[in-house]
C-alpha cells in the first residue's frame, strides 16, 4: 500500500550550488521523461489478464478485489529531473474500460488510496491509474498538456494550489457543476473549474524524544525565540520545505511572507540556526522522526499523522495556522470527464469526506486536538489573488531572498 | 327575440370595441416594453463596463506603481491588492504582462499584448477588446515611463479580464429594468382594462336605455354623461325628433285628408245621385256643379300633397342659401295663376340687390304658390308678388287690392285644419297651413295685414347675411 520508493533529493546538508540548473532542467526534461516512464506502464495496462479479477457469475456487480499495484518505483536516476514519483493502479469489477481514469497528483498514494480504494469499488467498470508527482513537475506537465505538448490526465489534483489557480486562469480546465460542488464554500471554489478538496493544516513538528516539552514552540514567536538563543542545539536542526523544488513549500513560505512581520524573523532564525530546506514531506517527517531534524515547520498535518513514529508532536501555531485546501481540476483535454467528475463528486460526498477524514486530509473541526482560535485558522482561499504567488518577478525577488538566508546566492 | 339579437349584437360590438382599444394599448406597451429592454441592456453594458474598466485601470496603475529599477531593469512587485482589486469579478480569468520598450515581456503572461495597432499608448490608459484563450476578453494597457540614470524608457503594462462579471452585471441591470418594466407594462394594462371599461360604460348604459325603449317612445333622452357620449345621444334626439315630427306629420296628413276628403266626396256623390234621379233638362246643371265640386277637390288633393311634400323637405332637405327674388320669378313663370284665374296680371316687385335666406327652395315655392293662389282666389286685382330685404330679415309677400278675410277669419286662419274652409270645398286654410310651416321650419314668421294698398300675406325670413350680396338678378 505504501509506495515502495521515495525520492529524496537532497537529504540534509546546504543546496548545492546545482540546483538551480536541476530546476530548470526539470521542466525541460519533463516531457522526455514522462515518456520514457510512461511506456512501461502502458505496456503493462494494455496486457490487461493479470489485472483483472472476474467476479463471480451469480453477482453482476462483483465485490471488488481492488489491486493496488505498486507497479513502479521508477525514479529517475539522479538529480530533479524526473517524471512521476510513483504509479498505482486500481482496477475495478466489471468490464474496465480500455484506457483507466488517470489521476495525476502531489498527494502521497498512501494517504489518499482508501479513498481512491473507495471510488473504484463503488463505481462499475471503471479503471484507475494514479500518478504521483511533485508539485512543481505535476504543473510543467499539466501546462504542457494544456498545451497539446503531451496528453493530457483525466484529474490534476494538488497541493500547489497557486499553481492549480495558474493553470485554470491559463484556461486549461473544464468546467463542472452540481449541487455538490456548488455547496462548496466560495474560498474552496474558482469558476467552477477548481474545487478545494482537502482541509488540512500546516504545523510545526518536534521530536519529542529530543525537544524537550518545555521547548516545543507553540506559536512562531516561541520558535523565533528558540532559534535565537546563543548556541543552540537546534542549529542545523531544523527544516522546512526547499521552496525552489517544492510548490507547496513555496505557497506556505509566500503566504507567510503575506501573512505576518514574522515571516522576515524566521528567515533571519533560519540563517542564524543553519536551517536546512529539504524537498519533501515524507523527508522531512522521517528525518524529524529519526532525530535527523529536531524540528520542521511548515509541514502538512496530514502526511504526520499517516503511521511515521510515535516520537513526533505536531502543533498547529497559535498565532496563525494555514489551512490548505488541495484543489482539484480536470483539465481541458480529458478523455474521460464523465468519470473525472465521478471521483470529484466522490471526494466531495459526506462518504468521501469521511474516508478523506480518517486520513487526516480532512482536518475536522470539532473532536480534534487543536484549540485554535477562530481568528488563528487561516485558510487559503482559491482564487486569483495566489496569482501573485506565480508572478516571475515576484518569485524571484521572493527566492533571492530566501537563497540569501539559506545561504546559496546564485 | 328580436330584441335578444339586437341585445347579443350591441354586446358583441361593444366587446370588440374594448379588445381593440386594448389591442391597441397591448402593442404600444410591447414596442415600448422593446424600447425600454434594448436602452436597459445598452445602459447595463456601459454601466458594467465603466464599473469594471476602472477595477482594470486600477490595477494596471497598481502594477505600474510596484515596478522599481533594480540592477539597471524595471522589475514588478505585484502587490496582491491588485489581484484582490481582480479578483472582486468573482470567476473571470486574468491575463497580464509587464513589457519592456521592445516589448520584450518582463513579466506576466506572454499571450497578454498592447494593442498592435492604433495610438501609442501615452498618458491616458488603453482600452480594448481582444481574446484569451478563445474567450472574450477586456484589456487596459498604460505606460510607465522611466527616466533614471541606468534605465531609462517605457514600460508598459497590459491587464485583461474575461468578461463573466461584466456581462452578469449587465444582465443583472437589464434583467431589473425589465422586471420593473414588466411589472409597470401590466399595472398599465390593468389600469387600462378599468379606464377603458368605465369609458365604455355609458355606451352601454346607452344601449340598454334604448333597448328597454317602448318602441313608440320617441321622447328624447337625458344628454348627460361624457362629452363623445352626449353628442351621441344628442344627435339620436334629434334623429327621434325628427322622426316623431315625420310620424306627427304623417298621421296629422291621414286624418287631414280623412277629414277634408269625406265632405267634398259626400257632396260628390250627392250631386251624382241627383244627377241621376233628377230631370234630364237639369242634367247640365247638376254634371256643371259635379264638375266643379270635382275640380276643388283636385286642387284639395293637390294642396294636401303639396303640404306633405314641404313637411317632408323641411325635415330631409338641408338648408342652403336661396334668393328670394329667384323664388318669386320661379312662381311666376310656372304660370299656375293663368289657371286659375285667367286675365288676371300679377305685378312682380323685386329690387336690383339678391335678397338670401337659408332654406329649401322647392319649399318656399309651395309656400309662395299657395299664398299667389290665395289672393288669386280670394283677393281683387291687381295681384303683387314682391321680395323685400328688412334690416334683419328676407320677406316675400303677396298682395292683392281686396280687404282679405273678415277679422275672425284671420285669427284662425293658417291652422293646420280649417273646417269652414274644408266645408266650402276650397282649400285657402290648408294653403296658409303650408306658408306656417314653411316660416317655422325655416325660423320665420307669417304674416297678414291690411296695407293701404290692400290685404297682404308676408313670409318672412331671418336674412342670411355670410353670403355675397351681388347675386345676379334672373
Amino acid at each position: 500500500m505504501t509506495p515502495s520508493a521515495k525520492h529524496r533529493p537532497r537529504s540534509g546538508g546546504r543546496q548545492s550550488g546545482g540546483s538551480q540548473s536541476g530546476a530548470r532542467a526539470l521542466r525541460r526534461a519533463v516531457g522526455r521523461g514522462l515518456r520514457a516512464v510512461a511506456r512501461p506502464f502502458l505496456s503493462v495496462v494494455s496486457s490487461p489478464a493479470p489485472l483483472r479479477v472476474p467476479g463471480p457469475v451469480s453477482c453482476p456487480v462483483p465485490r471488488l478485489l481492488p489491486l493496488t499495484m505498486v507497479l513502479a518505483a521508477l525514479v529517475a536516476p539522479t538529480g530533479p529531473a524526473r517524471a512521476q514519483e510513483a504509479v498505482a493502479q486500481y482496477v475495478g469489477g466489471g468490464a474496465a474500460p480500455l484506457r483507466p481514469l488517470l489521476v495525476r497528483s502531489t498527494t502521497d498514494i498512501a494517504i489518499l488510496a482508501p479513498a481512491l480504494e473507495a471510488f473504484v469499488a463503488r463505481t462499475p467498470g471503471i479503471s484507475l491509474r494514479y500518478e504521483q508527482w511533485g508539485s512543481n513537475a505535476l504543473y510543467d506537465i499539466s501546462l504542457a498538456g494544456c498545451e497539446g505538448q503531451t496528453g493530457a490526465a483525466d484529474v490534476v489534483f494538488s497541493s500547489g494550489v497557486h499553481q492549480m489557480v495558474d493553470l485554470v486562469n491559463r484556461a486549461c480546465a473544464s468546467p463542472y457543476a452540481s449541487p455538490v460542488t456548488e455547496a462548496l464554500p466560495a474560498a474552496r471554489r474558482w469558476r467552477n473549474e477548481l474545487w478545494g478538496i482537502t482541509h488540512e493544516p500546516a504545523v510545526i513538528i518536534y521530536n519529542t524524544a529530543l525537544v524537550p516539552a518545555a521547548d516545543a514552540p507553540r506559536t512562531r514567536f516561541g520558535l523565533l525565540d528558540l532559534m535565537r538563543r546563543p548556541s543552540s542545539p537546534y542549529r542545523g536542526k531544523i527544516a522546512t520545505y526547499d521552496i525552489e523544488t517544492s510548490g507547496l513549500g513555496y505557497l506556505f513560505a509566500f503566504m507567510d511572507s503575506l501573512e505576518a512581520t514574522t515571516f522576515g524573523g524566521l528567515l533571519e532564525g533560519f540563517a542564524r540556526t543553519e536551517a536546512i530546506a529539504t524537498c519533501c514531506s515524507n523527508e522531512i517527517i522521517e528525518g524529524v522522526a529519526e532525530g535527523r531534524y529536531l524540528i520542521a515547520y511548515n509541514v502538512l498535518g496530514s502526511y504526520v499523522a499517516s503511521g511515521h513514529g510515535p516520537n513526533i508532536g505536531v502543533i498547529q501555531p497559535e498565532d496563525y495556522t494555514f489551512f490548505l485546501s488541495r484543489a482539484l481540476m480536470i483539465p481541458k483535454g480529458a478523455a474521460q470527464k464523465d468519470a473525472a467528475a465521478a471521483l470529484l463528486e466522490f471526494l466531495l460526498s459526506p462518504d468521501g469526506q469521511a474516508i478523506l477524514a480518517q486520513n487526516s486530509l480532512v482536518q475536522r473541526l470539532d473532536g480534534d486536538v487543536s484549540s485554535l482560535s477562530e481568528s488563528a485558522q487561516r485558510p487559503i482561499a482559491i482564487d486569483p489573488k495566489l496569482l501573485v504567488a506565480m508572478d516571475a518577478h515576484r518569485r524571484q525577488r521572493f527566492v533571492t531572498q530566501w537563497r540569501a538566508t539559506f545561504g546559496t546566492s546564485p | 327575440m328580436a330584441e335578444a339579437v339586437a341585445g347579443g349584437l350591441a354586446h358583441r360590438a361593444q366587446r370588440s370595441l374594448l379588445s381593440r382599444v386594448m389591442l391597441g394599448v397591448l402593442s404600444l406597451l410591447m414596442v415600448g416594453g422593446c424600447v425600454v429592454t434594448l436602452a436597459a441592456f445598452v445602459y447595463g453594458r456601459t454601466a458594467a463596463q465603466q464599473a469594471y474598466d476602472r477595477l482594470l485601470v486600477g490595477a494596471a496603475r497598481d502594477i505600474a506603481e510596484s515596478i522599481d529599477i533594480i540592477d539597471g531593469a524595471p522589475v514588478a512587485d505585484i502587490p496582491v491588492s491588485t489581484f484582490g482589486l481582480l479578483a472582486l469579478s468573482l470567476d473571470d480569468r486574468i491575463s497580464y504582462a509587464v513589457r519592456g520598450p521592445d516589448g520584450t515581456l518582463l513579466t506576466g503572461y506572454a499571450d497578454a499584448h498592447p494593442p498592435a495597432s492604433g495610438p501609442v499608448p501615452g498618458r491616458d490608459p488603453i482600452y480594448f477588446d481582444a481574446r484569451m484563450q478563445g474567450e472574450g476578453a477586456r484589456y487596459v494597457t498604460i505606460v510607465r515611463r522611466f527616466s533614471e540614470r541606468d534605465y531609462s524608457g517605457r514600460v508598459s503594462i497590459t491587464v485583461g479580464q474575461t468578461l463573466r462579471a461584466r456581462n452578469a452585471m449587465a444582465l443583472d441591470i437589464t434583467r431589473g429594468a425589465l422586471l420593473v418594466t414588466g411589472l409597470g407594462g401590466l399595472a398599465l394594462i390593468l389600469g387600462a382594462f378599468l379606464v377603458i371599461r368605465s369609458a365604455m360604460r355609458p355606451l352601454e348604459r346607452l344601449a340598454e336605455q334604448l333597448l328597454a325603449r317602448d318602441p313608440y317612445d320617441l321622447t328624447p333622452m337625458p344628454e348627460d354623461g361624457p362629452a363623445e357620449v352626449a353628442v351621441t345621444v344628442h344627435a339620436l334626439n334629434r334623429f327621434m325628433a325628427r322622426l316623431d315630427r315625420q310620424v306627427g306629420a304623417m298621421k296629422h296628413l291621414i286624418s287631414d285628408t280623412a277629414h277634408q276628403l269625406r265632405t267634398p266626396v259626400a257632396a260628390i256623390r250627392a250631386q251624382a245621385e241627383l244627377a241621376l234621379e233628377d230631370d234630364a233638362d237639369h242634367l247640365p246643371h247638376r254634371l256643371e256643379r259635379l264638375l266643379r265640386r270635382t275640380r276643388s277637390l283636385g286642387s284639395l288633393l293637390d294642396q294636401m300633397l303639396s303640404r306633405a311634400l314641404v313637411i317632408h323637405r323641411t325635415d330631409n332637405a338641408p338648408p342652403e342659401a336661396v334668393d328670394l327674388r329667384d323664388v318669386a320669378l320661379l312662381v311666376l313663370e310656372q304660370r299656375d295663376h293663368e289657371v286659375l284665374a285667367p286675365g288676371i296680371e300679377v305685378e312682380l316687385v323685386i329690387g336690383e340687390a339678391a335678397v338670401l335666406v337659408l332654406a329649401d327652395e322647392i319649399s318656399l315655392c309651395e309656400a309662395v304658390k299657395n299664398m299667389l293662389g290665395n289672393a288669386l282666389r280670394h283677393g281683387a286685382a291687381p295681384v303683387r308678388i314682391g321680395v323685400t330685404a328688412g334690416a334683419a330679415t328676407a320677406e316675400i309677400w303677396v298682395e292683392d287690392a281686396g280687404d282679405g278675410p273678415p277679422e275672425d277669419l284671420l285669427t284662425r286662419i293658417g291652422g293646420r285644419f280649417e273646417r269652414a274652409a274644408a266645408s266650402r270645398g276650397n282649400s285657402a286654410g290648408l294653403g296658409l297651413s303650408i306658408v306656417r310651416a314653411v316660416a317655422e321650419a325655416f325660423g320665420g314668421t307669417l304674416r297678414m295685414g291690411r296695407g293701404e294698398a290692400g290685404f297682404r300675406v308676408t313670409l318672412a325670413l331671418p336674412e342670411h347675411s355670410a353670403a355675397p350680396s351681388q347675386g345676379t338678378p334672373t
